[in-house]
């Protein structure tokens, strides 16, 4: 048993962390965040010259990682900083479906995406599916030799200035079956394809997605008909393992701003943290902090099991990052009190990014009832 | 033990909920149902509303032409008003200030600026809290230097909330360095249109701006806005933060907050089902409802003592405490129930950030309030100094 990096992981994450300590400060992330874009391309490109996109994929994918602990030492990493790029849906999710079912021509995609010079948006989720993966009613039809897709995705991340976006359509059965599911890549500039954009509360941009008898060839399709499911499935897990991830570097950084707030601020003549109503609370979030470190190490490590393991594990990480990640939020503004709900505070960014990814993937509940399934199974 | 109100509360709650119904404007409570930011136009309507009924400085005695309301039927009518969406009191004027300026002002201060609050021609925020002096507010700083007959004061409040809709500003500062912290601090009303006064917005984690910072350079205030005596001002600072007690646990918010949270898990749909049909969502609802149904009893026991004159001590803190963990739990479901439709930026204090929600639930900005309301365990002593009185009323100690 060895829990240190490897040599090239190690380096990844040292690169990362001294790229993002130098250009993405507070104040820099905040102009981000009130851009038009939501995101800035100098910064993507950055993170593309750094190799951070290629080690989301395989070698034989054209990247030089893509294991579980390659995607989780990114993330961490982006997590500590509070980036958001939107490294999770053009890379592990739209991306990252390309990469597992593409065919040699659709690969190419991944080529250019890995040099920066590429987004992409998965639009999946729809208005009454909330978390259920399976929940799919925008149809996909038959016509001539064409298909003709229609229907409607909720809060679809990146979709704005996604070049290219991967589409889930039902051919067959009905909404909640897991077979009839397929993919479809749809430039953004296709007819019929509306995308209304909105800014997301703890950063980054998404949009509804209408789609008004949107006509693709055949050969827009990705993977085999009706069989997509198992696929969205097994990238969803991984960019839960890296949504995961990101959210205990969000974590480190809030417990590393607690720490030192603790010590330094005073009142009634003496450092806060020399209470012991919030020097035990503290306690609590750093012992918190590493139960955290272990289930997203349990997830990543599980990634390329069988699927009843991989899913158990994955489905424990996010519930336990719900659970410890509300505490972690909560309590950090808390000790700090008023400074910490101020925007130009880097808490006040860094806990909503924690907290709301208990809105992605599915939250604390819905991975509970999925562990219990699963461990049934 | 009789639990039930008597016929005479219950036919107040009767005339509260008709005068609600006739006089409270749509769309001041479509506003506030749908978590929309209030203009200081919307909270001035109100107030007049409520003047002309009589029923806005609930809490004053008749010889100030207050109603004079006990606590009980100031808690059916904070109750109902929470109900019916109805927009906060603003309550620097109402119920902080005006009950010191009963108690300590002179007939002079109570004649002038009394009136002025009923009518709403002031507007008073609250100048308490600094950069260095928060739980322990008594460490404050700012001073005031006796200059003929005007005090010139200089430093730095924060957390003013409404600053920027205010004209007055009721202030501690300190006049005298060399004692005790508790025995130097004076109470001062100062006007903000004063020259050297600058306040500045601080933006919040929900994007809103309801605080400020307010900076004083020199400030000239006449020596005639002293409340009371000088340096005696953490007495009447104490007064004022203990006074207005009914409604600390915010009963009626959470009340009305637990409506919004199954209303939204009724329409919001999970595995193909309505979300409140979800035994695991369901429990959690339950819970609350559980906390909120015995809080609301405890709240009530508090009052009805208070309403028998007993002043609460240790209660009011117990009852922020938990009053505040619970409503936090009730914004934590109802950012929950909106599932991914929770992600959107909107807020309450973004005017137009929620006009164009794509929602199809139509939860309102839940995510922006939950962050928001993080600030109910902070402000007004926190939670922790809560408990800190708790333990040294009830322990005798408690370090």
């Amino acid at each position: 048993m060895n829990f240190d990096l490897t040599e090239e992981r190690q380096m990844l994450q040292d690169s990362l962390r001294r790229f993002l300590r130098d250009k993405y400060d507070t104040e820099t992330r905040n102009r981000i965040l009130e851009s038009e874009t939501g995101y800035s391309t100098e910064i993507w490109e950055g993170l593309a010259e750094l190799g951070v996109i290629g080690a989301l994929f395989t070698e034989e994918q054209g990247g030089f990682g893509g294991a579980g602990f390659d995607v989780t030492t990114v993330f961490e990493e982006l997590g500590r900083a509070g980036v958001v790029e939107p490294l999770l849906d053009s890379a592990v999710l739209a991306g990252g479906l390309i990469a597992d079912l593409g065919t040699e021509a659709q690969q190419e995609h991944i080529e250019q995406l890995i040099g920066g010079g590429l987004q992409l948006a998965f639009a999946h989720g729809e208005p009454g599916s909330r978390y259920d993966l399976n929940r799919v009613t925008t149809t996909a039809a038959q016509n001539g030799g064409d298909i003709v897709l229609n229907g409607r995705k909720a809060v679809v991340a990146n979709a704005e200035a996604a070049d290219m976006l991967v589409v889930s359509a039902r051919e067959s059965g009905e909404a909640g079956d897991e077979t009839g599911i397929s993919l479809f890549l749809v430039p953004s500039d296709t007819k019929g394809l509306t995308v209304t954009g909105y800014a997301l509360l703890a950063g980054g941009r998404a949009a509804e997605v209408t789609l008004d008898d949107v006509t693709l060839p055949d050969s827009a399709r990705l993977g085999a008909a009706g069989k997509a499911y198992d696929a969205i499935e097994a990238r969803t897990a991984v960019a839960t393992t890296a949504l995961c991830a990101e959210t205990l570097g969000a974590m480190e950084t809030a417990c590393a701003l607690t720490r030192e707030y603790l010590g330094t601020r005073k009142q009634f003549g003496r450092p806060i943290g020399s209470f012991q109503a919030l020097a035990h609370r503290m306690s609590d979030l750093l012992i918190d902090l590493e139960q955290a470190r272990s289930a997203v190490i349990n997830a990543a490590g599980h990634l390329a099991n069988d699927r009843v393991s991989r899913e158990r594990h994955v489905s424990a990480a996010k519930n336990l990052m719900g659970r410890v990640g509300r505490l972690v939020a909560e309590d950090t503004i808390q000790m700090h009190g008023g400074i910490a709900m101020t925007q130009e505070y880097e808490l006040a960014h860094i806990a909503k990014r924690i907290t709301m990814a208990d809105h992605r993937f599915g939250d604390t509940d819905h991975h509970l009832e999925r562990f219990i399934a699963l461990s049934a199974a | 033990m009789d639990l039930s109100y008597t016929d005479e509360e219950r036919a107040f709650r009767e005339e509260v909920r008709q005068f609600l119904a006739e006089k409270l404007p749509k769309e001041l409570s479509e506003k506030v149902r749908r978590g929309q930011e209030l203009t200081k136009d919307d909270h001035e309507r109100w107030h007049a509303i409520l003047n002309e009924q009589g029923w806005q400085a609930t809490n004053w005695p008749k010889e100030f032409g207050g109603a004079a309301w006990n606590a009980v039927q100031r808690h059916i009518f904070e109750e109902e008003a929470a109900a019916h969406h109805a927009p906060r009191i603003v309550p620097f004027g109402l119920s902080m200030l005006a009950p010191v300026l009963q108690k300590f002002g002179s007939k002079e201060q109570q004649d002038y600026w009394l009136p002025r609050i009923l009518s709403g021609e002031d507007w008073w925020c609250q100048g308490y809290s600094e950069p260095g002096a928060g739980s322990d507010l008594a460490s404050l700083k700012t001073t005031a230097v006796k200059d003929g007959d005007h005090y010139i004061v200089n430093g730095q409040k924060t957390w003013t909330t409404l600053g920027q809709h205010a004209n007055m500003i009721f202030c501690l500062v300190r006049t005298n360095k060399d004692v005790k912290q508790q025995e130097g601090i004076s109470f001062l009303l100062i006007d903000m249109e004063t020259p050297g006064i600058t306040v500045r917005p601080i933006i919040l984690l929900d994007g809103g701006a309801e605080v400020n910072e307010v900076f004083f350079d020199n400030v000239k205030v006449p020596a005639e806005n002293l409340v009371g005596e000088e340096d005696k001002g953490w007495t009447y600072a104490k007064y004022l933060l203990t006074h207005e007690r009914t409604n600390i646990a915010g009963v009626g918010f959470s009340q009305a907050g637990l409506q919004a949270v199954k209303r939204i898990a009724k329409s919001e749909m999970a595995g193909g089902r309505p979300l409140i049909e979800n035994p695991h969502f369901a429990a959690r609802v339950a819970q609350a409802e559980i906390d909120l149904m015995a809080m609301a009893t405890t709240n009530l026991r508090i009052i009805s003592k208070a309403a028998a004159g007993q002043a609460p001590g240790v209660e009011s803190s117990m009852l922020k405490v938990k009053g505040t963990i619970i409503r936090q739990e009730i914004n934590d479901l109802a950012r929950r129930a909106a599932g991914v439709y929770a992600m959107p930026f909107a807020s309450e204090a973004v005017a137009g950030s929620n006009d164009a929600l794509p929602d199809p639930n139509d939860a309102g900005p839940v995510a922006a309030q939950y962050f928001n309301n993080r600030k109910l365990s902070i402000f007004g002593g926190s939670n922790e100094i809560q408990r800190q009185i708790i333990a040294k009323t009830m322990l005798g100690g408690g370090k």
